[in-house]
Parts: structure tokens; sequence; C-alpha cells
């Protein structure tokens, strides 16, 4: 199969998002797409599924020109498309939502269970993990629902997968089984469209390398015949220096201090300080239960015993509303449905857990509301039309931005950043960090989850590691290397091994 | 490379996007050309005595369909506002027959549909049950107690129609205008200040937006929830008396169905029933559209069957235009 997409225009309303893209792929190579966030990507692979008409060009299959009606329509013709925003029905258990549409069914005419469980896992064990897929899927974190997509799109037999930012929130070994899942396919004949802001990954898993900037393909490339600075180059138009910027962290007292914090069968005995100016990473596998102990630090769920403290004196925070109040903040990793409010403005989604600062004579001062969305954009380098449009009609990049924005935006002194660079593009990375050690100069301290091991090395200031519910060391990142934070991320050196 | 962003930028500002346009405008445009339509037809439509009582027969409706526009952006629903409406009229009126004052007869009518709307939140928020399902029961409960109250008769007495003030408020006038307009004039412009000025506002469509991002942003999400559907039983008791008023009598069965026409209202003027995306000048819009709809079948004499279906023909219409401009 091969898929020829030429001179591909497309705008929203005012907005020309594509003016003349060329792109082609074909069976048994793996073609990575880049660009900064909102170049496009996501919106030529959605012209290419048919979600979105276009407004010009053309797309040719095996020669012939071919407009599918819609994303069902484009699976069926064999091409699948693993988005990067994940549209899982939530309360539907994890196999429902594998099967949704394709469900197997018996002579009669009924749903056979069992045979799609025993498929379901079958493929998931593939990629390497062995998901309850009875469990409603909004109960699993991020990165086990992109596994879980990722199963889908290898089940439907496709002869092209689309891939936008499949590993944005999976950690090391996921994303290893998924490379060797995806090299295997290859090797069947299998083409991929690959979508990634990680730099290392394009140049271990693609033949072929198309660069988008403003809406046009700026260059295409052999993987083996190109380097990082170029692909930078074309990307952001500029050189950018070292990715990760030096920190010189000046550490206050200690301002948070969690002691035995435990949730039967989630975590347990969990212990840590965080001192003002200061960058504590939480490592560890997929599932190991971090994103869990912040959820029930900033009051969102329930732990069984344990204490927190601030400043010394002990606090009790029930639910998200007085997190704030104690000038916490807490990026969730899941932008979609719980960090955004789609379908309002940006200005209204950046300002809502700051709103009640606003308020003049009982009334909000809407121009003060403007002007504060406005200068968080611009810090963040958001790229929208204006602080009207709704977040929904951003790239997954600048959504994430946004979300980083509404929390920057909050005052906080205690910042938990759950894979706060999740989906952004090598530059406006950076931006981030820099943003992040300008905090950290201010006293704030931060909290960072993240699966990405060279960037919780490159800006972290202590590591602790998270294994199975509790915590098997906290190191200084001076000193630290990937493979003693894996090795403590993995339970011990044996297992490390047998990984 | 900056000069040609620029240049882009520039010109994505001076675009006008048309659908975004019909989207906004678009049930305000449908009134204008329904009012051309019906003054066409019947010229009398469009004198001012007509208007006035166009204006005031839609009040009720309107009034409710402000407080059920809160509702609605959270993605609930409010059923049980006709009975809440007969309910507090009820009471009002017998307070008022016999012989409590004026004032502390309308302040209780107030207070009770609020602490009736009050219940119906915290069933919703704490009690997790489905809006359309918790005021359904509330509505046949409410309408029970309004019969049980009342022994299923009218409610009518001398001394109620002496309260100048409580005739006032339904059949009096101010500066030749019927005052059930003033009353429907400053519930649309407090409310239109609670909605989208101030942090109830942001709350409301925060949680009609997603309860989950909103709930984590600091949103009380259950607090105000509470407070939507207190402020959806205090509208209806509003509603109450301003009807109550204008008949002189608080019947049983008052306000039957009004919630039906209070979702059209709101629906009409182009809020979401998934909640998050709506504004209350639509329903202003809304309510008139269906008031203009009525008035002018009335004056072209078409029976009030016909009438039933061409109502529900123009909801149709609505939602499909709705979805249209929504679309990609
Ligand atoms: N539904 C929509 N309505 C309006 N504008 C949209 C819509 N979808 C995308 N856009 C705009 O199109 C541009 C390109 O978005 P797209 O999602 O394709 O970017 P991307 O290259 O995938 O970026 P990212 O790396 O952040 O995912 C952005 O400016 C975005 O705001
Ligand atoms: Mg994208």
């Amino acid at each position: 199969m091969k898929i020829e997409m030429k001179n591909i225009s497309k705008a929203f309303g005012a907005n020309k998002v594509l003016e003349g893209v060329d792109f082609a792929v074909e069976s048994g190579e793996v073609h990575a797409l880049m660009g900064e966030n909102g170049a496009g990507k996501s919106t030529l692979m959605n012209i290419l599924t048919g979600l979105y008409g276009d407004d010009g060009g053309e797309i040719l299959v095996d020669g012939q020109p071919t407009s599918y009606s819609g994303p069902l329509d484009a699976e069926q013709h064999g091409i699948s498309f693993i988005h990067q925003e994940m549209n899982n029905f939530l309360e539907m258990s994890v196999v429902d939502n594998m099967f949704l549409n394709k469900e197997i069914k018996n002579k009669f005419g009924m749903i056979n269970e069992d045979k799609m469980r025993k498929q379901a896992r079958e493929y998931l064990s593939k990629l390497g993990t062995n998901i309850d897929v009875d469990k409603p899927i909004g109960t699993l974190s991020v990165g086990r629902q992109q596994l879980i997509e990722i199963a889908k799109s290898i089940m439907t037999d496709a002869k092209i997968i689309i891939m936008d930012e499949p590993t944005a929130a999976l950690t090391e070994n996921e994303i290893e089984q998924l490379f060797g899942v995806v090299n295997e396919l290859k090797k069947q004949g299998v083409g991929f469209i690959y979508i990634s802001h990680r730099m290392e990954e394009i140049f271990k898993i693609a033949d072929k390398v198309t660069v988008m900037r403003d809406g046009i393909s700026v260059n295409e490339y052999m993987t083996k015949d190109v380097d990082m600075k170029q692909l930078v180059r074309d990307m952001v138009g500029r050189e950018i220096g070292d990715f990760y910027p030096d920190r010189d962290p000046h550490f206050g007292k200690t301002i948070l201090s969690v002691k035995n914090l435990t949730e039967k069968g989630v975590f347990e005995d969990v212990s840590f300080d965080v001192h003002e100016g200061e960058i504590l990473a939480f490592s560890g596998l997929m599932g190991a239960g971090r994103t869990e102990i912040m959820r029930a630090i900033f009051g969102i769920d329930h732990y069984n015993s344990g204490e927190i403290y601030l400043d010394g004196k002990k606090v009790k925070i029930k639910d998200p509303e007085s997190a704030i109040k104690h000038r916490i903040g807490f990026l969730t990793e899941n932008r979609k449905d719980e960090g955004l409010i789609l379908a309002d403005s940006l200005r209204d989604n950046i300002a809502l857990p700051s709103i009640n600062g606003f308020v003049k004579h009982g009334l909000i001062d809407d121009k003060s509301v403007d002007d504060f969305a406005n200068l968080l954009m611009k810090r963040l380098t958001v790229k929208a039309m204006n602080e009207q449009v709704t977040a929904g009609s951003l790239s997954g990049g600048n959504q994430q931005k946004v979300v980083l924005a509404k929390w920057v935006g909050s005052g906080s002194r205690i910042l938990i950043l759950d894979e706060p660079t999740r989906g952004v593009d090598v530059g406006a990375k950076r931006e981030i960090y820099d943003l992040m050690n300008e905090l950290t100069d201010r006293n704030v301290a931060i909290i960072m989850i993240s699966s990405d091991l060279p960037e919780v090395l490159g800006m972290s200031d202590k590591i602790a590691v998270v294994y199975e519910g509790k915590i098997s060391g906290i190191v200084d990142t001076k000193g630290a290397t990937q493979e003693s934070v894996m090795t403590l991320a993995t339970g011990g050196a044996d297992n490390a091994r047998a990984n | 490379m900056q000069e040609q962003t620029k240049s882009v930028e520039a010109e994505k500002a001076k675009g006008f996007d048309f659908k975004k346009f019909v989207g906004k405008m678009g049930p305000l445009l449908a009134l204008i050309v329904l009012v051309i339509l019906v003054t066409v037809l019947s010229p009398g439509f469009i004198q001012p005595n007509n208007l006035l009582n166009l204006l005031r027969q839609v009040s009720i409706n309107a009034v409710i369909a402000f407080g059920m526009t809160f509702v609605i952006l959270t993605g609930g629903i409010d059923l049980s506002v006709g009975s809440i409406l007969a309910l507090t009229g009820a009471v009002t009126a017998t307070l008022l027959s016999a012989g409590i004052s004026p004032v502390i007869a309308l302040l209780a009518g107030i207070a009770l549909g609020s602490l009736l709307g009050f219940v119906n939140g915290l069933l919703i928020a704490y009690g997790k049950a489905a809006p359309f399902i918790a005021t359904l029961a509330t509505m046949t409960i409410f309408r029970g107690a309004t019969y049980v109250f009342t022994n299923g008769n009218p409610i009518t007495g001398a001394k109620m129609n002496d309260s100048f003030l409580f005739q006032f408020m339904g059949r009096g006038y101010l500066l030749g205008i019927p005052f059930p307009i003033f009353i429907m004039a400053i519930v649309y412009l407090v409310l239109y200040l609670l909605l989208h000025k101030t942090t109830f506002g942001r709350k409301t469509y925060a949680l009609g937006g997603n309860e989950n991002a909103a709930f984590i942003a600091g949103v009380k999400t259950k607090m105000v929830t509470i407070w939507i559907y207190t402020i959806s039983g205090l509208m209806a008791a509003i509603a109450g008396i301003i009807l109550t008023s204008r008949l002189s009598s608080a019947q049983p069965d008052a306000g039957t169905s009004y919630e039906m026409d209070a979702i059209a209202a709101v629906v009409l003027g182009g809020t979401s029933l998934a909640g998050g995306k709506g504004r209350i000048f639509g329903t202003l819009i809304g309510a008139l559209i269906i008031g203009t709809l009525n008035n002018g079948m009335n004056l072209l004499g078409i029976s009030s069957f016909y009438q039933q279906i061409v109502k529900g023909i123009v909801i149709i219409i609505a939602v499909l235009l709705d979805r249209k401009s929504n679309d990609k």
C-alpha cells in the first residue's frame, strides 16, 4: 500500500493551518512526521483519515485518488489511527473499548465476550503488559490507556498505522516493547506514520523523516542522512543550544513534608520532604503509584493514614480547593479529562484556579483576566489566534502549555507537575525548563513526575523512585545514572536484569 | 521568517468567521425573521399594546427559563419548576388569605421555592441522583403536596385581593408598562451579571464543561450544583407569584408542563443540553421566540391543536440548525 498526499491545504475559519503539504508513506517503512506544536501534523492525519475535509490537494492510495468518509471507513480500508488525544469511553471496560464497533459475535449475533477478552489479553501481552481487561478504562493511567490504543490498532490488521505521539506517557520499558512490535510488523509489510517530539525515538525507529513548519512540508530526509541539529533547525527555524539548562539551586527551608502516607493496595508508607527552590522528581515504572500519591496529597483521592506538613505545620487537605488555598498547584497528566475545559476559552481555563483573585466589587475584572491570560500565554509561547478561542481548538502541545500556564499563574509555592512536557515540542520544552528554573529561583518547590528519564536527570535536584507503591529510594540527581534509577524502579538489581 | 508570520497573523485577525457569527447570532436572526413574518401576516402584531401584552405573557416563562439556563449549563435539568411554581403560589395565597402581611407572604413563597430547589440540589450533589430522575421525582412530590395543601381546590380570597403590593406583581403598571415585564428585566439583569461577571458564573461553565477538571482547579462542584438548583427553585417561586397575582387565585394545577416551555426557551437560545455552552441572552431570545409564536398564531386564529405542532417543529429546526453551525 502506498499513500501520497499532495499539496494539501486546510483552514479552520480564518486560521490557515496547511498550505500545500506533501507527504507519502508506503508499506514496510516508518515515516516520521515532525514539527512544532501547532504545525499541523494531527490535522494532516485527520484529513487523511477523513475526519476533516481538505480545502485543496489530493490523496492518492496506490495511485488512485481516494477520500475516506471518516475514520471508520479509513480503518476498514487498512488505515488505523492512534490519536494523540485518546477518545475512550471512560465508564466502559478495557475490552469493550477495544472492540467498539468491531465486536466479535457468535452465529446468533450475540457478543462473544470470552473470545474478545482472550484476544484483548493476547495483544496487550505482545506489548508486554497484563492490564486487567475488565476494568473501566477510566480507572487506568494515561500511559496504560495509550498502550491499549496501540493494541487496538495492531489488532485491526491495518496496512498503515498512524501513531500520533504514542509514547508521550510511556516509560522506557514500554517504549522498547512498542518498538519491538513496530519492527516486527514492519517486516510483515505494515507501514507507519510516526509523530513524536522525542528526538531519540525518531533516530531509533524511523526510516524517513518529514519536517513541517508554518503549514508546509519543509524537508524530507532518510533518517540515516540527517542529524538532530538539522531537524531542530528545520522545525523551529533556529538553533537550540543545550537541551537542558543548567540548574543552580539554592534550597530554603522544608516546605512540604509527607510522612507515612498510605492507601491500602495503592501506595504504602510514602515519606519525603521538599524544600523551597528544589525540584524533586518522581520516577518509576508505569503504574508504580506516582500519580496516585500526588492525587492523595492534593485532596482528590482518599488515603488511609499518614500526615502532611506544610511549613512544619500539620495540615488536612480535604479537596483541591483547600490545596489551592494552601498554595499548592497540580498539573495533572491527562489534559483532556482533568486539565482543560475544552469548550471554554483559553482565558477562562487559565484563570480558573486563580479566579477568586480577580473580583472587584463582587464582579470579575475582565480586563485584568485578559491581561493575565495573555501574559501567561506569551510566557509559555502558546500558539493560538487569541485568548478567546476554545481550548479544544488548540493542538495537543499547545493545550499542554495552557494547562501549565494555568498552574504557573495560580501563584503556587508548591507545584506538582505530572508529565509537564508531555507532547510539547523541543523548543517549547526548553522554555518550560527555563521557566521551572525561574520558579525555583523564586523559592517555589517543584515536584515533577516524569517518565522521560533524561528529563528527570536533566532537570531535578533529587529523585524519588517509586516501585510498586513504595519509595524504593531517594537519591541525589548528581551522581545518579539512568541505570541506577532503573534499578531502583524495578525493585533491585535482579529484577532490573530480568526486565 | 518573522515577517511572514506577522502577515499571516494580520490576515487571520481580519478574517470573518461566518459560521461562528451564525452560531452566536442565529437565535436573534430567527426571532427577527419570525417577527417580520408575523407582522406581514397580521399587521396588528406590531401594535405597542400587543407587544406589551406579549412581553407580559413571556415574563413567566422567561423568569423560569433564566434559572433553567444555569441548570442546563451544568448539564442538568430541572423538571420540578412547574410544581414548585404551584406549591409556592398556593402557600403565598394561603398566607395572604389568612391576613398575613403581604411582604412576609411574598418572602415566604420565595423562601419556600429556594428551599425546594435546595432539596433538588442536595439530591443531585450529595445523593448523586441523576438530575432527570431526581427532579422527576420531586416534580410529582411537590405537585402532590400542592394538592394535599389545597385539597385540590383553587385558593381565592377577598383578603388576597386587598393587598395592593400583591395585586401589583402580576397586574400592576409602571409608566404604562405591565409590572411583570419589570420583574423579568430585573431578574435578567441580576442573573446576567451572576452568569457572566462573577466567579460563580465562571464556575458554572467550568462545571458543565468538565466536572473533573473544574474540581481539580478548585471549584467546589457540589456547592455550585446546590446553589444552581436553589436559584432555579427561586425563579420558579417568582414566576409563581406573578401568575397567582395575575389570576387572583392559586390553582393546584398551575404551571403544569411549564418546565417544557422553559427547557424549549433555553435550547432555542442555543444552550447545549450537554452543558458548558450557552448564554442567558439566548434564553431571553428563546423565550421571545416562543412568545411570538404563541401570540402570532393566536392573532392568526390558528387552533391551539396546530399551535403545539408548530412549536414542536420550530424546536426541531432550531436543534438541527444548531448542529450544523457546530459542525466542522
Ligand atoms: N478543530 C479545530 N478548530 C480550529 N482550529 C484547529 C482545530 N484543530 C486544529 N486547529 C488549529 O490547527 C493548527 C494545527 O493543529 P494540529 O493539531 O494539527 O497541530 P500539531 O502539529 O498536531 O501540534 P502538536 O505537536 O501540538 O500536536 C493549530 O493552530 C490549531 O489551533
Ligand atoms: Mg498533534
